[in-house]
């Protein structure tokens, strides 16, 4: 192991970690920003988020105000980030991925979640639904602010919060998985915090 | 906290990349793949703060490199870099 | 230089701390004594690693404030608030302590006093080290080649470096210094009181005729405004290298 740092114990909340926080995280309070590129800002009047086909044919969409027009929800739930933060007990207000996929005719398994920036990564359907996953626009209590992805993010909280993409725009629904960014270069194509799925091959 | 004001630039890859490559990289030049423009390390920009190390071009924003450290290994994602130059003394 | 730019690849290393010199109530410089050291070149920096007892580890990169030719290495730390890092070398490392390192790095950002150019430097807060470095460089090297640093500061209280700089800069061929202090001035204060801008610069750097090397140091916001505005006084991109500190304040 490297040098012991005399005295040095870092940020990390000193109370005993307890059964919610996953194996190798560390609970913080506040909510870091991790970005791997410039904030998009996408005006709303031309924001959309729709349901494509693996074709690329668009099966749903919505404007700004449609989709601000669907039933929400507000959830508390823990994120898990693989650079072994933890948050427990966040309030996100959000869109069912439920309600979303509600009328949706597809025979996917897996859907590649797209957001400005470029920025892609993969869920299977089965972790979106049944009240898993939201695109969420608000955080506690106010709208979500654009370094956290703002004006809406993907919200999937069981899973490492790479998958909860910021800035989403919408899922393309696919037949098969494909690796996402993050996945792509490396890391773990599911990444289930609880079997500390980090990196590719774990 | 905006993630541009969070950015850094090569500079700040300078030990990671000196793990692993002989050559000192920060003025090492790379052409983008995305808008043809040619820069050292020291000068595009990275982001150090997500699940790996993002490096971008500073005229396009286009993905150049991207380093994700496992703890076990490294892997040079390679984005969108055409060609990087190794400048002789 | 001929093979500068070659070495062995880097590994982490430890110096031992022999000296802590309070510069301002948040900042500290660490004089450091590491075995082997080989020597760096003026702008360079050395990451540093903090290792917990359970593991955990952190890590930052610092500029080297210390001149090539000082027998010692000597980086200058800035606390920030919520610095994990940077609160343990202001606030708890001692003399005598262990610091792992891995450097010197970079081979953009630095300048060698040889090069004909005029050297034109600009700091916001903690983005004077590497600047400082080299400073005390050219100083040490009896260069006489033009030099100027423009050094932006929150006050007089938080100028790094504060006497230093007054004694180079009233050396015979000692570098102009202008600071600007953008929150509270001392009662007196007849400089500049606000933020680098571009009237700032055309008032005080090299007129871009003079083919002046300029260098730019600190929060990544300062950095940039600073390297646009001293583009559109006529630099050629290419002889503006810059370093971002990230969000630091400044």
């Amino acid at each position: 192991m490297a040098y012991v740092s005399r005295g040095f114990h870092g940020k990390r909340s000193k109370e005993r970690e307890d059964s919610r926080v996953p194996p190798g995280q560390h609970r913080v309070e506040d909510f870091p920003v991790l970005s791997a590129g410039p904030t998009p800002h996408t005006p709303l009047d031309g924001w959309t988020f729709t349901i494509e086909s693996e074709a690329g044919e668009v099966l749903r969409g919505w404007t700004w105000e449609e989709f601000r027009a669907l039933p929400s929800e507000e959830v508390r739930v823990d994120i898990h980030c693989v650079t072994k933060w933890t948050k427990l007990d966040t309030m996100w207000e959000g869109v069912s991925i439920d309600t979303l996929l509600d009328g949706v005719e597809h025979d996917a398994t897996h859907a590649m979640a797209f957001a400005d920036g470029d920025y892609l990564t993969n869920v299977p359907l089965e972790d979106l639904v049944d009240g898993k996953a939201w695109v969420a626009f608000g955080y506690d209590g106010s709208p979500l602010e654009p370094e956290h992805g703002g004006p809406a993010r993907l919200l999937v909280p069981h899973l490492y919060f790479w998958k909860s993409a910021k800035w989403v725009r919408g899922l393309r629904l696919m037949d098969h998985d494909e690796a996402g960014f993050w996945e792509s270069y490396g890391y773990h194509i599911y990444g289930d915090p609880w079997r500390e799925q980090r990196y590719a091959g774990d | 906290m905006d993630s541009d004001a969070m950015r850094v630039d090569g500079n700040a890859m300078a030990g990671m990349l000196g793990e692993v490559f002989v050559q000192e990289m920060t003025d090492t030049r790379i052409a983008c793949g995305g808008c043809g423009k040619v820069e050292p390390f020291g000068a595009e920009h990275v982001y150090m703060q997500a699940p790996g190390t993002v490096m971008r071009c500073c005229h396009c924003d286009t993905v150049l490199l991207v380093v994700v450290d496992t703890g076990e290994s490294r892997r040079f994602g390679l984005g969108k870099a055409k060609w990087l130059e190794f400048v002789d003394e | 230089m001929a093979g500068a730019a070659v070495r062995g690849r880097l590994s982490w290393t430890l110096g031992e701390v022999v000296d802590l010199i309070d510069e301002t109530p948040r900042v500290r410089s660490i004089v450091l004594d590491v075995p082997g050291w080989t020597g760096h070149r003026a702008g360079q920096h050395v990451d540093v690693r903090l290792t917990a007892e359970d593991g955990y580890q952190a890590q930052r990169s610092y500029s080297i404030a210390s001149a090539p030719e000082d027998e010692r290495l000597a980086i200058t730390v800035e606390g920030l608030p919520d610095g994990e890092v940077s609160s343990y070398l202001v606030g708890e490392l001692r003399t005598g302590d262990k610091l792992e390192l891995r450097g010197p790095v970079g081979g953009y950002f630095v300048w060698a006093a040889d090069t004909g150019s005029p050297l034109l430097a600009v700091a916001g807060g903690s983005g004077v080290v590497p600047l400082m470095s080299m400073l005390r460089h050219r100083s040490a090297s009896g260069a006489e080649v033009g030099a100027k640093l423009v050094y932006s500061s929150r006050s007089w209280e938080d100028v790094i470096y504060r006497d230093e700089l007054e004694g180079l800069a009233a050396a015979s061929h000692g570098p102009q210094v202008v600071h600007t202090l953008t929150r509270s001035q001392p009662p007196g204060w007849t400089g500049y009181a606000r933020r680098v801008d571009a009237r700032m610069l055309e008032e005080t750097a090299w007129p871009a005729s003079a083919n002046p090397a300029a260098f730019v140091c600190g929060p990544t916001p300062f950095v940039e405004s600073v390297a646009a505005a001293l583009v559109l006084l006529g630099y050629p991109a290419t002889s503006v290298k810059t370093e971002r500190f990230g969000p630091t304040g400044g």
